[in-house]
């Protein structure tokens, strides 16, 4: 074999410390907006959300408001600089962070204690939609915000038994004005949801254990899911909103907790529960890297629009990395 | 009649006394003009009565005439070269035996080169040019009335056959190209296509003839050796032309079965190498097999058993055409019985070379594979116990080719004789022999006439294909192009994955003791535990020599009687390298603990063999040199690390004051000046031979008990496979204790054994 002629693995560009508990939830904001030095958000364990600066590689100010209980997904809004922050304490917070603020502006009460992370999509400026688990076990519901009212609930057929959301990802084709939502359960399907009709599109069973995380490429109508088994799968949907599994990758370890593709679509990474993240190659498939720097879980991982891939884990570390930067 | 004879036997007698005296151009010419008549397919020729009297009596005296007059200064006797031209006219014009016969009688008459040699070796390729040849042998398969034919007819044959080695003889350098053989005989056997060609024709017309000469010419050629030039020629064209006629084929099958019965042989190999495959040989061959002893013979016996230069096509071809009628079959089941008693016999599996062994089960599987269910049925006792006696012996061979050739063989014949029964599977490596034996083991489709068919009509689905690919490669094309980015994947050179193992989730044990306690753990559920044990034990070992003394042949013990549990990567490897340390670590103990067990009860072979391994790697650690000074826990490192032994000793010996002599000599360094510089040399470090004061403890008890068989383990009897094992050992061993001291007793011991050993089977 040639792997003498590989590279050695890198090593993280820097590695940001100081959560004091576990790593739950990150996410990038900024770096080409105007609004200043790129941020990188993450959620803890502890229940506190931390803003690093990623100029100074320190923390800039710390969130609390999810009374202790663990934090599991952030996610900034475009108008302004507002977040979105879940909780376990069934608290979906927005935060206004304007002008050095920092004050939960709003609030939407969850119905679901599962670890299932919520999803957005911006509509139009001041207006978006949310998913989030709903009250019963396999409910996901859709809310317009900033109003709160509650669009549908989206409810499988009796006969279906696909256990609860694990995770969820809301989207919209370039083409057409539906939205769109795909639903990772916990028997290991993935089903398409037509939020409009409120009936499943497709639902494709690719995985043996509980879907843990999902993204999915709306250019190239192809998204991948990692379980609690040792498989990604890479599934497309085609013309009639079917989905179909294009190729299942096995990995060494089981367990995958996070995924995501880079915003370039070239790559994409994976959070192990084996220590370990993995780099793909987002069109091929080809693994290209395993980067085993943490010494516990990743729970998750980020990418920033400029490239920069953010991972955090159980050791209570969240490691930065520069990879096969833009050209 | 008598008028006419004589008449021509006048004018021929006048015409050669004025050939031989006179020395005018006109005359000559009138004289041969006025012979010429006589000659067949002339202009106002001479009545036909004249002609066949000629031809029978006079022709060879004047041909011998024209010969004698020949030289440079007679043929300008005419100029314009007319008498030159004539006088070759009657050489290829009148009949041609005579004609070859005074050509080769001359060039034979003559010494040493010559104007008039030259001339003659070119008549003889002017004659072999214009297919006088075909003439010579078409009138040879005449009937003919006259005496003396036969031994006219046989040197006629002689001299047709010899001709390259009589022209080569006489010309030397200036031979010519049409006379080498490797020209001449696919001229001959083009000639014998023709010659053939008439026969049909004159059969056609009802008319009598014997293709005898053509066989005996084929059967001399072919005994010369030369089967392949005249076969290259003869058999395509015979394949051509006994497609679809009845007529043809029965020439053929006269032509062979002509042929003498000693040279059968060479003209039937020739035929079977020749022959694209079964069909064509059984339409050359016909029946002969049935007909003919002799071809039976050389079919059924000499060709499968008395030798075993055929090509795996060869045999196909030969088998396949004994397959092919109903009235052969019964022969190739009685060559399936006999090679099976060959294949199963332990006399021939011991004394006959591995290519003949792999030969006959070539046979034997083509046999199979031609065979069907019913007459397989008829024999199947008489097979099985060839069989069974045959996988016996060979399984029980040292050599591991004879080994896989019984697997091999033996799956195929049990599966074609017990289709129904479970089927019998040995282990073997997947290699190109087997692959190739078992490929020839699955009967071909009936209508595979694809060999014979050759280039001339292409199978249609073989035209088509190139399309296939082309339509199929299109929406690939497609699915290509539709993926908008056209990024290469150069930019993601992917960074080595290796250390991408699987995570265990318990932690290796940090002591010895606590590894042989992990390992002799038989609860199922601690299976990481064992693992980190037997991976981590090898380096314990080497850090903890002391701990390691302290159980020493406990340790060997579990080591030697841990059985594989889980599949843990290089199980082998990781159980003989912790066994070696041990043995290392503390040599007499564990070795006369060893060579204790290596002759006890209840050991498997794999177990006894480990033992002998285990020895040899541990001697030859001992004794390296170098070994002493190195601390152990480099030891993985590799020969870099062994710099200097004494290093260590001097900077704990003096760790305060440099050594005196370091200073000085750096100083005397500082004070020379040099011309050149040689790389700096490293005296190889010397020490004592570890292994030589343990040598003793590993050779002599293990060579002690050689010839004392157990109940369970026979080393001169069936396990001679350890045998080979000890005898490598002990050899290595003594090897290793070479320039000690018990060198000599060893030596001693080792010649007593190998004196036992002059008659083993194996040798």
């Amino acid at each position: 074999m040639a792997a003498p002629l590989l590279p050695p693995p890198p090593d993280p560009q820097f590695v940001l410390r100081g959560t004091q508990s576990a790593v739950n939830a990150l996410h990038f904001c900024g770096g080409t907006q105007a609004q200043g030095c790129p941020l990188l958000f993450s959620g803890s364990q502890s229940g506190l959300v931390h803003i690093w600066s990623l100029q100074t590689r320190r923390a800039v100010a710390t969130l609390d408001g999810h009374g202790g209980q663990s934090v599991t997904w952030l996610q900034t809004l475009p108008q302004g600089p507002q977040l979105l922050s879940q909780g376990r304490d069934l608290q979906l917070c927005l935060w206004d962070l304007a002008e050095g603020r920092n004050t939960i502006v709003d609030s939407v009460h969850l119905k679901s204690v599962g670890f299932c992370r919520s999803s957005i999509l911006v509509e139009e400026q001041l207006r978006w939609m949310l998913a989030v688990p709903g009250k019963d076990n396999d409910e996901v519901q859709i809310l317009e915000m900033p109003s709160k009212t509650s669009v549908c609930t989206l409810k499988p057929e009796a006969d279906a038994k696909p256990g609860m959301p694990m995770c969820l990802g809301l989207w919209q084709a370039d083409t057409s004005l539906r939205p769109l939502l795909l639903v990772g359960y916990e028997d290991g399907s993935v089903a398409l949801w037509d939020i409009s009709e409120r009936k499943v599109c497709s639902r494709i069973a690719c995985h043996g254990e509980p879907v843990m995380g999902l993204d999915f490429d709306s250019q190239k109508a192809r998204g991948i899911s990692g379980s609690a088994g040792k498989e990604l799968a890479v599934w497309s949907l085609d013309g009639q909103q079917a989905l179909q599994v294009r190729h299942i990758h096995e990995l060494t370890n089981p367990g995958i907790a996070d995924i995501m593709i880079r915003p370039d679509r070239k790559i994409l990474a994976t959070a192990g529960w084996d220590h370990r993240i993995r780099i793909f190659h987002w069109r091929t498939m080809k693994p290209l890297a395993v980067l085993a720097f943490h010494s516990a879980s990743v729970h998750c991982v980020a990418f920033a629009a400029d490239g920069l891939l953010a991972a955090g884990s159980k050791d209570q570390r969240i490691s930065i990395w520069s990879l096969y930067p833009h050209t | 009649m008598e008028p006419a004879r004589s008449a021509v036997g006048l004018s021929v007698r006048e015409a050669v006394h004025t050939l031989q005296s006179s020395e005018d151009g006109g005359r000559v010419l009138s004289v041969l003009g006025s012979l010429r008549r006589y000659l067949r397919g002339a202009e106002e020729p001479a009545l036909p009565d004249e002609q066949e009297e000629f031809a029978a009596k006079h022709f060879s005296t004047v041909l011998r005439c024209l010969v004698g007059r020949l030289s440079p200064r007679w043929l300008q006797l005419s100029p314009g070269g007319r008498l030159e031209q004539l006088w070759g006219s009657f050489f290829l014009e009148g009949p041609a035996d005579q004609a070859f016969l005074v050509l080769m009688e001359a060039i034979e008459g003559t010494v040493g080169p010559s104007f008039h040699l030259m001339k003659m070796a070119q008549l003889l390729a002017r004659f072999l040019s214009e297919g006088r040849m075909a003439a010579l042998m078409e009138e040879q398969c005449r009937p003919q009335t006259k005496p003396g034919f036969p031994l006219l007819q046989e040197t006629l044959l002689s001299k047709v056959v010899s001709l390259p080695d009589h022209l080569g003889n006489r010309l030397h350098q200036d031979n010519l190209a049409q006379f080498f053989p490797q020209n001449y005989f696919p001229l001959l056997g083009e000639e014998a296509v023709r010659v053939l060609q008439a026969v049909v024709d004159s059969l056609r017309g009802g008319l009598h003839c014997s293709v005898s000469f053509v066989s005996r010419v084929l059967g001399k050629v072919c005994i010369q050796g030369r089967h392949k030039e005249i076969l290259g020629r003869l058999v395509p064209q015979l394949t051509a032309l006994t497609q679809g006629s009845c007529l043809w084929q029965r020439v053929c099958w006269r032509l062979v079965e002509q042929v003498p019965d000693g040279a059968m042989e060479a003209v039937l190999a020739g035929l079977v190498e020749a022959a694209p495959g079964p069909e064509v040989l059984s339409r050359l061959l016909g029946n002969l097999v049935v007909k003919n002893k002799k071809a039976q013979f050389v079919m059924t016996r000499k060709l499968l058993f008395l030798q075993y230069r055929c090509t795996t096509h060869m045999l196909q071809s030969l088998l396949g055409y004994l397959a092919m009628d109903n009235q052969r079959r019964p022969l190739l089941i009685q060559v399936l019985r006999e090679l099976l008693e060959t294949w199963g016999s332990r006399s021939a599996v011991r004394h006959t070379p591995l290519a003949q062994q792999r030969y006959i089960s070539t046979a034997v599987l083509i046999c199979l594979a031609h065979l069907g269910e019913p007459e397989l049925r008829d024999s199947r006792e008489e097979l099985l116990a060839s069989m069974m006696a045959g996988v016996k012996c060979r399984l029980d061979s040292s050599l591991p080719a004879v080994r896989r050739l019984g697997m091999i063989v033996a799956e195929v014949i049990s599966a074609r004789i017990h289709p129904e029964g479970p089927p019998l599977r040995f282990q073997y490596e997947d290699d190109e022999l087997s692959r190739e034996m078992l490929a020839l083991a699955t009967p071909r489709p009936a209508g595979d006439s694809s060999l014979e068919a050759g280039g001339s009509s292409l199978d249609p689905g073989v035209a088509e294909t190139p399309a296939e690919i082309v339509e199929g490669s299109v929406p690939a094309a497609g699915l290509q192009g539709s993926d908008s980015e056209l990024d290469s994947d150069d930019e993601f050179v992917p960074y080595d994955m290796s250390g991408d193992k699987e995570l265990k989730s318990s932690k290796a044990p940090q002591y010895v003791r606590d590894c042989m306690e992990a390992l002799t753990t038989f609860e199922g559920k601690d299976m990481e535990r064992w693992e980190a044990a037997l991976q981590a034990l090898e380096g314990l070992i080497h850090r903890n020599p002391e701990a390691t003394r302290e159980v020493s042949v406990e340790l060997a013990k579990v080591l030697l009687h841990l059985e594989e549990r889980t599949c843990v990567a290089g199980f082998e490897k990781l159980r003989q390298r912790a066994l070696v340390a041990v043995t290392v670590t503390d040599p007499a103990r564990v070795a006369e603990h060893l060579t204790s067990q290596f002759y006890a009860l209840n050991y498997s072979l794999r177990q006894r063999m480990d033992i002998l391994d285990v020895l040899t790697l541990a001697a030859q650690e001992l004794s390296r040199p170098g070994r002493l000074g190195r601390s152990p826990q480099h030891s993985s490192l590799g020969p870099g690390t062994q710099s200097s032994p004494a290093l260590p000793a001097s900077q704990s010996g003096s760790a305060m004051a440099p050594d005196w002599r370091v200073v000085v000599e750096n100083r005397i360094r500082s004070k020379t000046r040099r011309f050149s510089k040689g790389a700096p040399r490293q005296e190889p470090a010397g020490g004592p031979n570890e292994f030589a004061s343990v040598a003793g403890c590993f050779f002599f008890p293990l060579i002690q008990h050689f010839d004392r068989p157990l109940v369970t383990f026979n080393l001169l009897g069936d396990d001679q496979l350890v045998l080979g094992r000890l005898t490598h050992t002990l050899g290595a061993l003594m090897y290793l204790a070479v320039n000690t001291t018990v060198a000599v007793p060893m030596g001693k011991a080792l010649l007593e054994f190998v004196w036992a050993l002059r008659f083993h089977v194996d040798t």
